[in-house]
């Protein structure tokens, strides 16, 4: 099987601040947020990608459809490569790769309404069925399983969950082949975020999507992921099928943070 | 034993809406009580009102409070003043907020020392310090001089949870303490609070809506949904044997780490909280509930003792067991 995206050695070095001895010396380096990481998405699969905050995971997540520009490495996606990628070439590739934020708050426009914001998206990208603005904006949030009438409100009028299943039509609204889900339910109540995770399955199963499931809850990813990442530090410190991993863990690291995890029992 | 919180038939209302429709709480001293709840369930406007410190135009239109037998709702506004200082510390979810960002963390906590416990400049600084080493801040002396955004979310926190034991209160209010925070972060913060609970035999009222959170330091929980307690009892009665709807749903809807590689799905509780707007007849969690029949319409949601320190608000009870059906059968 040839991978969805893949992802070699990506490099991301952030510049510190330093005293002007360190700089008329200029030894030290930069902090390396992240460090050489390589993984392989496969098509309608969900990697999970784990960490403690601070070890890499935001920014692997925008290096890949370049909302930061990666130092060194390389990325493809259906072979095509990313970072050569200029113009309506790159605007095409990040049409293929969506992103879903943690805070749909700050993500969808609070003046237009959400089916505009849906239409909108749709129109720009010339999606089949966008002409019908009724038929199009009916369908995506029928998708996310939010009832029709959602179209005329605007996103304040919105609970939290209602918000983030539409940051999630907005992101289908372009026919997206990977969703980057960034903490996309780490701000949600618990029941409301069993429901969001089920829709992530939903939308794996019946769209074929492949999902990179960014979370510091590993319980979380553990509901969704087929295989998972865990990061520290910026690198990848171990990886592999997400049973494997979470039921017996190989790198230290992982070992530690699977042990500081509450259990949901006391 | 005597309680040290009691809280009865509390009602916080915002203009036409009733955001906390009848809570009844207690916890007694040295007791580490959680309260969990979805948002809007009317958590931390409970803890709020045990300050006194409901927004405008917000009021508590009922209920009674004591703290150590004393009314809190009948103090005035120097005995209040003294009451927050004194007697309760709280620390909120977002650190960032709560601390004065020009200045340095070690003064605010110097300057708490200095008005709640009335020390003088220099007895208040080394205390300070003293402080911050107490809660596990490494090199607190330089620490002592830094401001609040050169530390880490984590460490931030701990500054929040020194000033609010520095005038060694009976009684802290955590709303949601580790929520910004990373697991490893947050499993040092529920150990340094249950270290501090048993140095000082201090009281804790926990709110989370993270069940993993309670079931790790907690002895005792209340169970809020929609402005209402719909359940309470010891945490090992609670996971074991839940006896609210809600309380069972919320506990099956707890993401774990026991469902890596398994492709069953964790039943998610259908449809939306109730709105702030909303005034249901009957039980709240009614549009909601799997077991919900059409008396549930009608019935009040009053706590019903059902087994030692356990009480629920369903008067239906599913998932009873033995007792109850032979209960039925008596009547």
């Amino acid at each position: 099987m040839t991978a969805l995206l893949e992802a070699d050695g990506i490099v991301k070095e952030f510049g510190l601040r330093r005293s002007r001895l360190e700089m008329l010396r200029g030894t030290l380096p930069g902090h390396r947020a992240v460090d050489a990481v390589s993984f392989t998405l496969g098509r309608g699969e969900i990697l999970g990608v784990a960490g403690g905050s601070g070890s890499g995971k935001t920014t692997l997540a925008r290096c890949l459809i370049r909302l930061v520009e990666p130092d060194e490495g390389s990325i493809r996606l259906d072979g095509e490569d990313v970072r050569a990628a200029r113009g309506s070439r790159l605007r095409e590739l990040r049409r293929r790769m969506q992103m879903v934020f943690q805070d749909p708050y700050a993500s969808l426009n609070p003046r237009i309404t959400v089916g505009s914001a849906l239409h909108e998206a749709g129109r720009v990208h010339r999606r089949p069925g966008s002409e019908d603005r009724e038929a199009f904006v009916g369908e995506l949030l029928e998708r996310v399983h939010l009832p029709a009438s959602i179209a005329v409100r605007r996103p304040r009028e919105l609970s939290g969950g209602q918000r983030q299943r539409v940051a999630v039509a907005r992101a289908l609204a372009v026919g997206p082949e990977i969703l980057i889900a960034d903490e996309a339910v780490s701000a949600l109540d618990v029941s409301i975020q069993t429901q969001l995770l089920n829709l992530f399955l939903d939308l794996r199963d019946d769209l074929g999507v492949a999902i990179v499931f960014i979370a510091h809850q590993l319980a979380v990813i553990a509901e969704v992921a087929d295989r998972v990442a865990i990061m520290h530090q910026g690198r990848i410190v171990e990886t592999g099928p997400t049973a494997s991993v979470f039921h017996s863990p190989q790198d230290p690291y992982t070992v530690a943070l699977l042990g500081a995890h509450p259990g949901t029992h006391p | 034993m005597s309680d040290l919180l009691s809280i009865r038939g509390l009602r916080v209302e915002f203009g036409p809406s009733v955001a906390v429709h009848d809570v009844s709480l207690t916890v007694r001293p040295g007791e580490f009580v959680g309260l969990v709840g979805e948002s809007g369930s009317g958590k931390s406007l409970t803890c709020r009102s045990i300050l006194r410190l409901i927004p405008p135009p917000g009021r508590t239109s009922r209920g009674e409070i004591s703290f150590d037998g004393r009314d809190v709702m009948a103090m005035s506004h120097d005995e209040l003043r003294a009451f927050r200082g004194h007697d309760v510390g709280t620390i909120f979810q977002d650190p960032f907020s709560s601390l004065n960002p020009v200045f340095r963390v070690g003064d605010q906590l110097a300057e708490t020392l200095r008005l709640n416990a009335g020390m003088g400049k220099r007895e208040a600084k080394v205390r300070a310090t003293e402080l911050l080493d107490h809660v596990g801040i490494p090199d607190p002396a330089r620490r002592y001089l830094s401001y609040p955004h050169e530390l880490s979310g984590g460490m931030r926190q701990r500054v929040m949870i020194a000033i609010a034991i520095a005038a060694k209160p009976r009684l802290l209010i955590a709303d949601e303490p580790t929520t910004a925070l990373d697991v490893t972060t947050q499993a040092q913060i529920l150990e340094l609070l249950a270290r501090l609970r048993r140095e000082h035999d201090m009281a804790v009222l926990l709110v989370s809506h993270d069940f993993g959170v309670i079931a790790q330091v907690c002895d005792r929980l209340a169970v809020m949904y929609g402005g209402h307690v719909v359940e309470t009892g010891t945490v090992g009665t609670l996971y074991q044997r839940p006896e609210h709807p809600y309380t069972r749903a919320l506990l099956e809807s707890v993401p774990s780490l026991e469902s890596a590689g398994s492709a069953q799905r964790r039943p998610a509780i259908p449809g939306q909280p109730p709105e702030l707007t909303e005034t249901l007849p009957g039980c709240v969690f009614a549009p909601r509930c799997r077991f919900a029949r059409p008396e549930c319409q009608t019935i009040s949601m009053a706590l019903e003792r059902v087994g030692p320190e356990h009480e629920t608000a369903c008067p239906i009870r599913p998932f009873a067991t033995a007792p109850s059906a032979m209960r039925e059968r008596a009547s």
